[in-house]
């Protein structure tokens, strides 16, 4: 079965979370954000991210049913306190 | 580029914005208070997505002058910022006033609300928290940086 590797970025509290602001994930091909966050879940650390959680893939925001290609950068975005 | 570790300055940005035809220019400024839901701020520092950020601000900025006819500058700070400071600043600039501060007023709600941008605040008794409008007491107590913002 081939599979998909992505580049997940982390922000703000999560990048404090996870000790970095950065990491590699590989996942099976087809998979949606939905999966992804469902592996990070299950990092140490991951049981820690809130249910709710707002994710980009390429710089715009999606939903979980949104699906990834080789290559994508999944970002988790913290809630937003700008302004 | 909307994004900025230099300090903000206001009114060289609205004056970038005067023309002829312009009656109107609404400018916003946000300013780093100096308490937060109940608590004494002593500085705060913001980090961004900036490439998503940046994005986000060109949207916002191109929404705004469809909807109405002006012409919107737009800056948010990053970085560690003073109480006080200048943390972000809009200029909308029409012809006439309504379209100016109507127009200002949907960009900074818009800023607040999709532009990917964290702020972490430093307190007076030496504690730090990430803001967080979502949750009750407005903020999560921060663990240790593990390395400088982006």
């Amino acid at each position: 079965m081939t599979s998909l590797e992505l580049r997940v970025l982390l922000f703000g509290r999560y990048a404090e979370l996870f000790g970095t602001e950065s990491l590699p994930l590989r996942l099976a091909q087809g998979a949606t954000v939905a999966d992804a966050v469902k592996a990070l879940r299950e990092q140490p650390a991951g049981n820690l991210l809130p249910r709710q959680l707002l994710c980009a893939v390429n710089l715009r925001q999606v939903a979980p049913d949104h699906p990834l290609a080789p290559g994508d950068e999944l970002a988790l975005l913290p809630p937003l306190a700008g302004g | 580029m909307y994004l900025t570790t230099d300090s903000i300055e206001p009114a060289r940005l609205a004056e970038r914005m005067v023309r002829a035809e312009r009656g109107a220019l609404v400018t916003f400024v946000g300013h780093v208070r100096d308490h937060h839901a109940g608590r004494q701020v002593v500085e705060l520092e913001y980090s961004a997505y900036a490439p998503m950020a940046e994005a986000e601000c060109a949207r916002i900025v191109a929404e705004a002058e469809r909807r109405w006819p002006v012409g919107i500058a737009l800056e948010h700070r990053l970085g560690t910022l003073a109480i006080g400071e200048v943390a972000v600043a809009i200029v909308a600039a029409g012809g006439h006033r309504g379209e100016a501060f109507d127009a200002c007023r949907w960009v900074i709600e818009e800023v607040k609300r999709t532009v990917p941008i964290w702020k972490r605040e430093r307190y007076a008794d030496g504690t730090v928290a990430w803001v967080d409008p979502t949750a009750p007491g407005g903020a999560i107590p921060a663990g240790q940086p593990h390395e400088a913002p982006r």
